[in-house]
C-alpha cells in the first residue's frame, strides 16, 4: 500500500483502481457503516440534542436549555427511579454472576447429566425474557399465586410479593437473578478451558482445593468474569420488560426504573426532551460502570502470556 | 474421617446444591404447563404439577379469538413473519460485514473495528425515542410489513453477532481462502463457497440467537406495532394477561405456553448450539 502512493503520480487511473482492490474489505463492511450511521449514531447524537430541549411529538420545539436535567435530577419521582435502577443493578448483576460460576464451578466436576443440569439451568435464560415468562411471575408471586399457596401449607401467611413496596423490587430481581444459566454456559467453558494438569501440579505440591480455587481457578477465569460482569451491567440498567408487565413500575413506584420512565415521558406523555435526558443519563451512568470495569482491569483482570 | 468418606460427602452435597437449584429453575415452568390443563378452582388450591382432572379447556377458551381483531394463532403468525425475515438478513449482513473485518486490510479498519465492538455497549434505550422518530418519518412505524422491526437487520445492526463470527473465522485456516483464489475466485465468491459453508455451525448459533431474541422482543412491536390486527404473540400474551388475569388464569397460562411453544421446541432441538454459540463469543477473545 506504502508504494501506491508515488506509483498514483504517474497512472492515476492504476492506483484508482489499486486502491479499490487493496480496501475492497471496505465494501463488505459498507452496509454496516450504513446501518451505523443511520440507525446508531444520528440517534445516538440528536437524542443528545433533544435532551437539551422541550421537544413534543406535537408542539415540536419551543424552548432550548439544561431544563430537562434540572428537573431531572429534583423531580422525587426520577431520583427515586435512579436509585431504584442502581438497587437494581447492584442486587442483581452480583447475584447473578455468583450464581452463575458457583454452579458452573460445580458443573465442572465429573458430574453424572452434566448436560441435563446444564440444559435446565439454561432454559430460563433463553425464555426469561419473554411476555409469557412474566405472566408466570405474576402467577407465582400474585397474593393467591405459587408461593402463597405453598407458604400456605405451613400455616404461614404470605406477604403480597407484588403490591408490598418493600417486596415488589425482590420480586423483579429475581427474575433477573433466575436468568443466570447464559452466563454459567459461559463459565463452564471457560472452566472446561484450563489445563487439567495445572490441578494436577497443585495437587502434587500439596495445595487445598480451597487455595486452587483461589489460586488457579479464579484468576484464569477473570477475563471470563470480566466479560460477563461487563455484559450484565449494560443488560441491568436497561431491563424493561420485568417492571412494565409485572408490575407497571407499582407499588408505588417501587419498581419504576428508568427505563420505565424513558418509556412513559417518551412514549406516553410524548415528551421526547425529557425522554432523551433521561436516557442520555442512564447511557452515562453505564458509560463510567463501564470504563471504571475497564480502567480497574489491570488491577484484577488476568491474561495469561499474550498480553490480550 | 477418611479421604474416601469425605470425598462422598462432598460429591453429596454438590447434587444436593445441583438439584436444590434445579428445581427452582425448573419447578415454575414445569408448574405452568400442568397449571394449562387445571381447572380454574384447582390452580392455584395446591402446588403440584399434575390436574387431577385434566381439561383442555385453557386451551380451547385460549384459542378461541377474544371478540378482537386479534387471536393467539393469528399473533403467533403475525410474529414469525418478522422473525423469519429478521433471522435471514441478520445472518446474512453478520456474515458479509464480520468477512469484512475478518479477512481484509483496509484504512479505517482498526478504527471501524473498535466503533463496532464500543455499540455492544451502547444502550438502545438511549436510541429509541430518535429512532421512533426516524422510522416515523420513513413511515415505517405500525408499517404493513413490520419495516421498522426488520430492515434495521439487513444492516448488520447486532455487534453481538458480528464480533462473534469474527471469532469464529479465526478458526478456518487462510490457506483455504488462498487456494479458493488461486483456482479463480473472487473474493465475494470466496465468502460464499468456503467461508459460509465453514461457519456454517456459528451461523446457525447466530440465527437460534436472533431467533430467541426477536420472538421474545417486546419493546419492539410495543413501539413499532399499533394495529391490533398486526400484534405479534408477545403483544397478544400482554393484552390477555390484562383483559383476564383474576379470573381465567388457566387461559392466560394456555395462551403464554403457546405462545413459547416454538422456542421451546428450538431449543431443545439445538441447544448445544446455543451452549456453542455463546461460549465463542466470549471465550476464544
Amino acid at each position: 500500500m506504502k508504494t501506491s502512493a508515488p506509483a498514483g503520480a504517474l497512472n492515476s487511473k492504476k492506483t484508482l483502481v489499486d486502491v479499490l482492490k487493496s480496501n475492497i474489505g471496505f465494501f463488505y463492511i459498507l452496509p454496516w457503516l450504513i446501518g451505523f450511521l443511520v440507525f446508531k449514531l444520528y440517534p445516538f447524537g440528536s437524542s443528545l440534542i433533544y435532551s437539551f430541549s422541550d421537544f413534543n411529538l406535537h408542539k415540536g420545539i419551543t424552548e432550548w436549555g439544561l431544563m430537562n436535567y434540572q428537573e431531572a435530577f429534583t423531580s422525587s419521582k426520577i431520583t427515586t427511579a435512579l436509585s431504584t435502577t442502581f438497587k437494581y443493578a447492584f442486587i442483581t448483576v452480583p447475584l447473578k454472576l455468583a450464581f452463575a460460576l458457583f454452579i458452573a464451578y460445580i458443573l465442572n466436576f465429573k458430574i453424572k447429566g452434566v448436560n441435563f443440569f446444564r440444559t435446565a439451568y439454561y432454559i430460563p435464560s433463553i425464555l426469561g425474557g419473554s411476555v409469557a415468562i412474566s405472566v408466570l411471575w405474576k402467577a407465582i408471586f400474585r397474593d393467591e399465586g405459587l408461593v402463597n399457596t405453598a407458604l400456605g401449607f405451613f400455616g404461614i401467611e404470605g406477604p403480597s410479593w407484588l403490591s408490598d413496596p418493600g417486596y415488589a423490587l425482590f420480586i423483579i430481581c429475581f427474575l433477573r437473578v433466575w436468568q443466570f444459566g447464559s452466563a454459567m454456559v459461559i463459565f463452564l467453558a471457560a472452566l472446561k478451558a484450563i489445563p487439567e494438569d495445572l490441578y494436577e501440579a497443585a495437587t502434587i505440591d500439596g495445595a487445598s482445593k480451597w487455595k486452587q480455587f483461589f489460586s488457579i481457578t479464579l484468576p484464569l477465569l477473570t477475563p471470563v468474569i470480566f466479560y460477563n460482569l461487563i455484559t450484565q451491567i449494560c443488560q441491568a440498567f436497561q431491563e424493561f420488560n420485568g417492571p412494565y408487565i409485572i408490575t407497571q413500575g407499582g407499588p408505588r413506584n417501587s419498581t419504576t426504573l428508568i427505563s420505565l420512565l424513558v418509556y412513559n415521558y417518551g412514549f406516553k406523555q410524548n415528551d421526547f426532551g425529557m425522554a432523551s435526558a433521561l436516557a442520555w443519563i442512564m447511557f452515562i451512568i453505564v458509560l463510567v460502570f463501564t470504563a471504571a470495569a475497564f480502567l480497574s482491569q489491570k488491577y484484577w483482570v488476568y491474561y495469561g502470556d499474550e498480553g490480550k | 474421617m477418611t479421604v474416601r468418606a469425605r470425598n462422598h460427602i462432598a460429591t453429596f452435597l454438590k447434587y444436593v446444591v445441583l438439584i436444590a437449584v434445579g428445581f427452582v429453575m425448573i419447578y415454575p415452568l414445569l408448574w405452568m404447563i400442568g397449571a394449562t390443563f387445571k381447572t380454574n378452582n384447582e390452580i392455584f388450591s395446591g402446588i403440584g404439577i399434575f390436574p387431577k382432572n385434566p381439561t383442555l379447556q385453557g386451551y380451547i377458551d385460549a384459542l378461541n379469538n377474544y371478540g378482537g381483531d386479534i387471536d393467539i394463532l393469528r399473533s403467533m403468525i403475525n410474529t414469525y413473519s418478522y422473525v423469519i425475515p429478521k433471522v435471514l438478513f441478520t445472518v446474512i449482513s453478520s456474515l458479509v460485514t464480520a468477512y469484512g473485518f475478518g479477512r481484509f486490510n483496509f484504512k479505517g479498519k482498526n478504527f471501524f473495528f473498535a466503533l463496532m465492538l464500543c455499540m455492544l455497549f451502547l444502550p438502545q434505550v438511549v436510541l429509541n425515542v430518535p429512532q421512533y422518530l426516524l422510522f416515523n418519518n420513513f413511515g415505517w412505524v405500525d408499517s404493513q410489513w413490520y419495516a421498522a422491526l426488520i430492515i434495521p437487520t439487513l444492516f448488520a445492526t447486532e455487534s453481538y453477532f458480528i464480533f462473534m463470527l469474527v471469532q469464529f473465522m479465526r478458526g478456518v485456516p487462510r490457506d483455504l481462502d488462498e487456494a479458493a483464489q488461486i483456482d479463480g475466485c473472487n473474493s465475494f465468491q470466496t465468502l460464499c463457497k468456503v467461508i459460509a459453508p465453514m461457519l456454517s455451525p456459528a451461523l446457525i448459533s447466530v440465527a437460534l440467537f436472533q431467533f430467541m431474541w426477536s420472538s421474545n422482543d417486546f419493546m419492539g412491536p410495543l413501539l413499532y406495532v399499533k394495529t391490533p390486527q398486526r400484534y405479534p404473540a408477545a403483544l397478544f400474551v400482554k393484552l390477555s394477561m390484562d383483559a383476564d388475569s383474576g379470573f381465567a388464569w388457566n387461559r392466560v397460562l394456555a395462551v403464554s405456553v403457546i405462545s413459547i411453544l416454538p422456542s421451546l421446541i428450538v431449543f431443545f432441538l439445538a441447544q448445544n448450539k446455543f451452549v456453542d454459540g455463546i461460549s465463542a463469543g466470549s471465550v476464544k477473545g
